[in-house]
């Protein structure tokens, strides 16, 4: 049997072999960190040594990072903010997307960058406080986004400015710092550590409005008992991301292989975002002409985990919001399959990955292409 | 990579040998007596979860492979676990980060949702901080919200209760297990008038879940908030029981790729809900036997302390009581530093004591307890790896420590004069 | 949580007990409250010569409350009564290396060496305000 290859880290990646260690460990031990005797002591060390480190991946005081459930509730954390006129970038995540229904959606060019001229005229037409929400790599295409330069507009307006970095930390190096933003969503199982948590990183400026409360933990910014065991492996998780972003220059070297490879197959091969800065690890391409649930069917058939979009809860087949938003016609964004790989991919992973994709492009592709328009 | 659960590091024995170890009269300290804060893992929980960590760690919402369809499959036995030991449908359940979020999501959700028509929220005094809080703030919204005070047991008046309903009100949340007294308040007859009186009934039911027998059917609850870590799950899972029939509608509180039927987007955590799901699973086998000798070590406790200490006072009624609870005010001794001499016992104090102001438990207070002896309160949680041979130790460090602070005590030596506390005229500082 | 001198005083506490709160040469300070989780009863003796030869007390408080009044019978003997009226809180504090939370258990401390000196003066001239509880 084939061993399995996993490239959907973007949906979630493996846990890190210290991480299962980290966590198994403190699943071990008891203690609620809001105790003060001895077991309650050692649960608030184990919950603080990882805010530090957490903190320390992007550059930011352990006093910033606010503890959240996940990368979802970070997003929604950040973007609770009555009162305020919010405008998000039309690739945004869903967990941006939804709480902020009523927000002002700023365009993107082709690639998929955010239109800092428009951002520019949205912002000076609004009155009263606004806060801009961008993120700093995109779930599905990998695009980077120039943050630094949202914030320097948003700034001039006293705009507040959240950046979702769930995909790019880890990744890429992040700096809450330079960006400059004001608050920035992580997420722990996308950097290789558990499901379950991940943080608000708020600059000391803006107060925010709990989405929980009661109990007066993370300092009166998120009620309930701290995930101990899942924050101690994001910790561990985070510093070992800080030290292996080296490793990320290979991955994206075999990324890039493996996309010369397809278009020698298939010259004009439609890879989204190609042209710009895009995460080492994410490739968004398309099989023109095959739908791309007979894609990740066919690959995962094959033993090759891969994603047609975001991993969300529906299984519907939508077009993907994102795809839309960079003008790519829906015919095309239908056939568009995500690869994302990660700590654990080899060039052997990328191999089944290539041979899969010929193998399919040369039953399915040509003969889709010689088929009659519907 | 081979797995096995790394050793509990609490207590000795366990549920399989809990009374075996009553011969070695030296525990291994500090002694775990806290189990309303949160309760160690079962070994057997650990072992369901650590796949999950390894090598089934797909992303369970992930429709396009066979790592995703694995981790959806064992989130959903889970959802089943959790709603077969409160006689839900599996459909009725929602995983959230815990119970805190759970009673958040209950109360604003269902406030919000039938705003335009109803405004009133009644719940109790004894509430846990986090359903209070959430009042407080509903209370900033807009919406009106009755506080029922409780009975010196803890438990509430069911006619202060019936008077209390409007034809506003929306809801009633009445916490099934308080946290600090572990007094069960009668949810059978509160599920009643709320049904007369076409209101929803929400129950916190943390401390309760995997404790007492649950029926959400037989009680007529609409929702129930559940914790993991309560009962001997991991800590970062929760769920909350949302009728179907007749349904509940509720605004969610985290918005974003629509999981969980739309209530509660995000990714959820498989081993997490693996662990409640198993978690609940051992606990509908076990609740029975456990209860029992968690009662009869309870007692045996109990029984030591009052037959060699005199002035020590339960707070909440003893029979409407989880087996696992006890709280006791041991009158002239402050909880805190009674705390302090017995350092190898992890108690928790009833006096919120780091705080400037030193208030004491609202808990205590609500049940007109003396704001004296409310300094004198201490919390006493027994579970399932609590040996007799600790409860033993237990007692009798906190008969040595009391007798030693009481030695130590101005008031215990007014007291012994026959001078009324109260008759002394304190200065407030 | 809490200082190794906190914890010493706490387990090995010094002069605790009660002098004859009747005799003259003996003042008795009772200060704090029971329902705000903490009294501390003080009382010294003072010699011929104005110095003060014993102290003892008692507390219903927590660890650091306990310590704060342990360690003020040790500083207050051999001091005459000026000498012991000008320990601060703070000096306690520094002392015990008191939290912030616990600052206010090194106040009532000097609070009960103040009662304690109140006592004694009325007892002998009472030319002083009444101290503040008094059984």
């Amino acid at each position: 049997m084939l061993v399995p290859v996993y490239l959907d880290y973007n949906a979630t990646a493996p846990l890190k072999p210290a991480v299962i260690d980290a966590v198994t460990a403190a699943l071990a031990e008891v203690g609620n960190p809001s105790s003060v005797h001895r077991f309650g002591r050692l649960a608030r060390r184990t919950v603080e040594t990882a805010r530090a480190e957490i903190a320390a991946l992007v550059g930011a005081a352990p006093a910033q990072v606010v503890l959240t459930s996940g990368g979802t509730e970070a997003n929604n954390l950040a973007l609770n903010v009555p009162g305020r006129t919010v405008l998000v970038s039309a690739v945004e995540h869903e967990s941006v997307l939804r709480p902020a229904r009523e927000a002002l959606r700023i365009p993107v060019d082709r690639n998929g960058i955010v239109d800092l001229a428009a951002l520019d005229r949205m912002l000076a037409g609004i009155d009263g406080p606004a806060l801009v929400a961008v993120m700093l790599a995109n779930n599905e295409t990998g695009v980077i986004q120039p943050v630094e330069e949202v914030v320097r507009i948003a700034h001039a307006y006293k705009a507040r400015v959240h950046c979702d970095a769930v995909q790019a930390a880890g990744k890429i190096r992040v700096d809450f710092t330079a960006l400059g933003v004001d608050t920035l969503a992580l997420s722990a199982h996308k950097l290789g550590g558990p499901q379950g948590v991940g943080a608000l990183v708020v600059a000391d400026e803006p107060v925010l409005t709990p989405l929980l409360r009661g109990g007066g933990q993370e300092r009166g910014r998120r009620a309930g008992t701290e995930n101990v065991a899942a924050i101690a492996g994001f910790g561990v998780a985070a510093a070992l991301a800080a030290k292996d972003l080296d490793r990320m220059a290979e991955i994206a070297a075999l990324r890039d292989d493996m996309e010369t490879r397809l278009e020698r197959i298939l010259p004009g091969l439609p890879v989204f975002g190609r042209d710009v800065r895009r995460l080492p690890n994410t490739s968004c391409l398309a099989m023109p002409g095959v739908p791309a649930e007979t894609q990740v069917m066919a690959f995962d058939l094959a033993g090759v985990a891969v994603s047609a979009g975001a991993a969300c809860s529906s299984g519907k087949v939508a077009t993907s919001h994102v795809l839309a938003a960079m003008g790519v016609p829906p015919s095309i964004a239908n056939s568009a399959i995500r690869v994302s790989a990660g700590w654990r991919s080899t060039p052997a992973d990328f191999d089944r990955f290539v041979e899969t994709w010929i193998s399919l492009w040369t039953r399915l592709g040509r003969a889709e292409r010689v088929a009659p328009a519907a | 990579m081979t797995m096995s659960s790394p050793a509990l590091n609490v207590g000795n024995g366990s549920s399989a040998a809990p009374a075996g170890r009553a011969g070695a009269n030296e525990p291994k300290k500090p002694i775990y007596l806290d189990y309303q804060a949160t309760t160690p893992m079962d070994p057997r929980v650990l072992d369901a979860m650590l796949p999950y960590f390894v090598e089934k760690f797909g992303n369970p919402h992930s429709r396009n492979h066979a790592y995703g369809w694995e981790a959806e499959e064992a989130v959903e036995k889970a959802r089943k676990q959790v709603a077969d030991l409160i006689g839900a449908d599996e459909r009725e359940i929602i995983f959230t980060s815990g119970a805190t979020e759970s009673n958040n999501l209950a109360l604003t959700g269902v406030a919000r949702f039938y705003k335009d028509r109803k405004n009133h929220i009644v719940t109790v005094v004894t509430e846990h901080k986090c359903v209070l809080d959430t009042c407080r703030h509903l209370e900033m919204e807009g919406f009106e919200v009755t506080y029922l005070p409780v009975r010196q047991n803890g438990l509430i008046d069911l006619d202060v209760l019936k008077q209390a309903i409007t034809p506003k009100t929306v809801m009633v949340s009445v916490m099934a297990v308080n946290n600090e007294i572990g007094v069960i308040q009668p949810l059978e007859e509160i599920g009643r008038i709320c049904r007369e009186h076409g209101v929803f009934f929400h129950t916190d039911a943390a401390q309760a879940f995997g404790k007492i027998p649950l029926d959400v059917n037989r009680m007529n609850i609409d929702l129930m908030s559940i914790s993991g870590h309560k009962i001997y799950g991991p800590k970062g899972i929760g769920a909350l029981f949302v009728r179907r029939k007749p349904r509940v509608r509720l605004v969610p509180l985290i918005h974003g790729g629509g999981q969980e039927r739309g209530f509660r987007s995000g990714t959820l955590p498989t081993p997490l809900c693996v662990g409640l799901g198993e978690a609940a699973a051992i606990a509908k086998r076990e609740m029975t036997a456990e209860a029992e000798r968690l009662k009869k070590l309870r007692d045996r406790f109990y029984e030591r302390i009052m037959s060699r200490l005199p002035e020590v006072y339960l707070n909440g009624d003893l029979e409407n009581r989880i087996p696992g609870n006890l709280n006791l005010s041991f009158a002239y001794v402050e909880g805190e530093g009674l705390m302090m001499g017995i350092k190898d016992l992890s108690v928790s104090s009833g006096s919120a004591c780091t705080s400037a102001s030193l208030e004491p438990s609202y808990v205590l207070r609500a049940l007109g307890v003396d704001e004296e002896l409310a300094h004198t309160s201490l919390r006493i949680g027994f579970g399932r790896f609590t040996t007799e041979a600790e409860v033993d130790y237990a007692a009798d460090r906190i008969i040595e420590a009391v007798q030693k602070l009481r030695e130590m005590s101005p008031l215990w030596e007014l007291a012994q004069e026959g001078i009324d506390l109260k008759s002394i005229q304190w200065a407030a500082h | 949580m809490y200082s190794d001198k906190v914890i010493d005083h706490y387990e090995n506490p010094r002069n605790v007990g009660s002098l004859d709160k009747n005799d003259p040469n003996v003042g008795t300070g009772l200060v704090g409250a029971p329902a705000c989780g903490d009294v501390m009863k003080l009382q010294i003796k003072v010699g011929p010569n104005g110095v003060i030869e014993d102290a003892k007390f008692k507390t219903f408080g927590c660890g650091s409350a306990i310590a704060s009044s342990s360690l003020v019978t040790e500083w207050v003997k051999g001091k005459t009564l000026e000498e012991a009226a000008a320990i601060k809180n703070t000096d306690i504090a520094q002392h015990l290396a008191l939290p912030p939370v616990k600052i206010h258990c090194s106040v009532l401390a000097e609070d009960a060496i103040k009662a304690a000196i109140e006592d004694y003066r009325r007892k002998h001239g009472g030319q002083q305000a009444p101290a503040k509880a008094q059984a």
